[in-house]
């Protein structure tokens, strides 16, 4: 079986992103990048799979620019088996992604897919149920735990009111959740080696694939702050202020 | 030009999460049709058509609709977009993130995620980076498919009139998928989504055991219980009290954070509601800058007393 893993290059996680001053974006120079945690997630999942022995080849994919590059690496070094990069330098929109992935996975013909649910810089959960169906494929969003079993996947999904468990008929796309593993780190002679494995580049303007842009921003703005409130001495001071300042309780 | 809302339902009730969906397509229509999808579930179009702002309910029912299964919902819906629908709109709960964007990819338009304003009947106000950066969006495409964050809209309310209920024809089943089991987190109190005050707990706690303390100034206050991501990663409490960015995105009156530090990611689900209070030991820990009351003290020290300062 083989597995596909799209991955996101994002702002790192603990990083607090400033908005320009023009209100154009938000100030990416000199801004710590790495790949998106929930698709360190996804490809933790598929080389446990490879190691169970259910899978036997992860293929990491990634759509963007050249610097994308250190995405692949990074997954190649946890151990996946090669990698394909996407090339564009238009910041593309996940609808447009999700066609340029059904492109890749035309030509790779993978069993499964696996990708995080969200990037943690647009925040818009949608790539992986647009590929989905895209490709007319079962999804199985907001994994917290896979199942492989004959041909099918059992999928337990972090839902509102608790946990859902689908099956699924292969081939699929799952999203992961926080909760589906806790991905390795990676070890210097890993990362040494993956220097050695493939990456292969395609560029986006030869497949013939509209991405243009549905969607314009026109302003971005930091929300309002909250003004700094103040520090309570007691127990008996907070309930009173609750009481009868806030009036809430 | 009309807004299709599809309804979220456990096919007995109906979901509030619809409420705040109604108030915002006001905004953009006064021609409100709600899809009512699911298997024997009339009593849920009949609440629906109550709900004030509705204008039409559309009831499709099949066994295979039952457990609102994108891959069977998704085509059900792109067949009623031919009736002069411009907006098609589901709250952003784990149901509408699930369903809608396979919805937008099916009709090759973009979906605009979890809006908290309508700037206009193209333009709308979204959070992305955790929260922090307001993102005003404009769309070109003809139907746009939107996703509404739940506590930035007012619900609407239950009126005494009823709107039309139309049976509709049913899409057959793809089969793709199939519902195996659900395990629902039974409570007695509120609702998180909705509760009018919340009462999180975090890292700071330790354990499931004193994850009780929470539980007991929650009940003083007839509150719901929130939880950090580290607070569900740890086995505290069950993931569906997760607040924040991944979790749920809450605005209640009072939101107490006990033993939680304030990361980033956990204050984009909770930094709207209207007085926030912390409790945590390190007078550094960073949701003290987002807290209106903040109390630096040992929690297990405070709890008790908080809980006989509340029963008075």
């Amino acid at each position: 079986m083989k597995v596909l893993v799209a991955v996101k290059r994002t702002v790192d996680a603990n990083i607090h992103v400033r908005v320009k001053q023009d209100g154009s974006g938000v100030e990416d120079a000199n801004i710590k990048m790495g790949i998106n945690p929930f698709c360190e997630i996804a490809i933790e999942e598929a080389l446990r799979l490879k190691e169970a022995n259910m899978a036997n080849e992860v293929v990491v994919v990634s759509v963007g620019s050249k610097v994308c590059e250190d995405v692949l690496r990074h997954g190649l070094a946890m151990g996946a088996d090669r990698g394909i990069l996407m090339e564009t330098d238009q910041p593309l929109q996940p609808l447009s992604i999700a066609k340029v992935l059904s492109s890749v996975i035309h030509t790779e013909s993978p069993d499964l897919v696996i990708m995080g649910k969200q990037s943690i810089d647009g925040d818009n959960n949608q790539t992986g149920q647009m590929l989905s169906a895209l490709l007319g494929w079962p999804q199985g969003t907001f994994a917290s735990k896979l199942d492989l079993q004959n041909n099918q996947i059992f999928v337990t999904r972090e839902v509102d009111d608790g946990l859902e468990t689908l099956a699924l008929s292969l081939p699929a796309v799952v999203t992961t959740d926080l909760r589906l593993n806790q991905p390795r780190y990676l070890s210097l002679p890993n990362i040494m080696n993956a220097r050695k494995k493939t990456i292969n580049v395609l560029n986006v303007d030869d497949l013939n694939i509209d991405i243009k842009s549905r969607l314009r921003t026109l302003e971005v703005h930091e929300p309002p702050k909250r003004s700094g409130g103040v520090k309570l001495n007691s127990v008996e001071e907070l309930v009173d202020k609750l009481r009868n300042e806030a009036r809430v309780i | 030009m009309g807004v299709l809302i599809i309804a979220e339902h456990n096919n007995q009730t109906l979901s509030a999460s619809i409420l705040p969906v109604v108030t915002a397509a006001k905004q953009l229509s006064n021609k409100i049709t709600v899809l009512v999808a699911g298997h024997d579930c009339v009593a849920v179009a009949d609440a629906v058509s109550r709900v004030e702002g509705v204008t039409q309910v559309s009831l499709a029912q099949a066994e295979y609709f039952q457990h609102h299964l994108a891959e069977e919902l998704a085509p059900l819906i792109i067949k009623q977009v031919e009736d002069d629908i411009e907006y098609l709109m589901a709250p952003s709960s784990t149901f509408g993130k699930n369903l809608m964007p396979r919805v937008a990819a099916l009709l090759d338009v973009a979906q605009i995620s979890d809006i908290i304003n309508i700037k206009s009947a193209d333009t709308f106000v979204r959070t992305t980076y955790a929260g922090n950066v307001l993102a005003t969006i404009q769309t070109q495409d003809p139907i746009k498919v939107i996703t509404v964050r739940a506590s930035a809209f007012e619900p609407a309310s239950h009126g005494d009139k009823q709107s039309k209920i139309a049976s509709i024809t049913v899409t057959p089943k793809t089969g793709l998928s199939t519902f195996h089991a659900r395990e629902v987190t039974k409570s007695k109190r509120p609702d998180l989504n909705t509760a009018r005050v919340v009462v999180s707990g975090g890292r700071g706690l330790g354990n499931a055991e004193n994850f009780k303390l929470i539980e007991e100034i929650a009940d003083k206050l007839g509150a719901a219980i929130g939880a950090s991501r580290a607070a569900v990663d740890g086995g505290y409490i069950s993931n569906d009290h997760q607040v924040g960015q991944t979790g749920k995105v809450v605005a209640p009156e009072l939101y107490i954070a006990i033993g939680i530090s304030g990361a980033i990611q956990h204050l984009a689900g909770m930094k709207d509601s209207k007085v926030i209070v912390a409790i945590n030991k390190d007078p550094e820990a960073p949701i003290f800058e987002s807290a209106d009351y903040g109390l630096v003290a040992d929690l297990f020290d405070v709890l008790p007393k908080l809980c006989v300062a509340l029963g008075k």
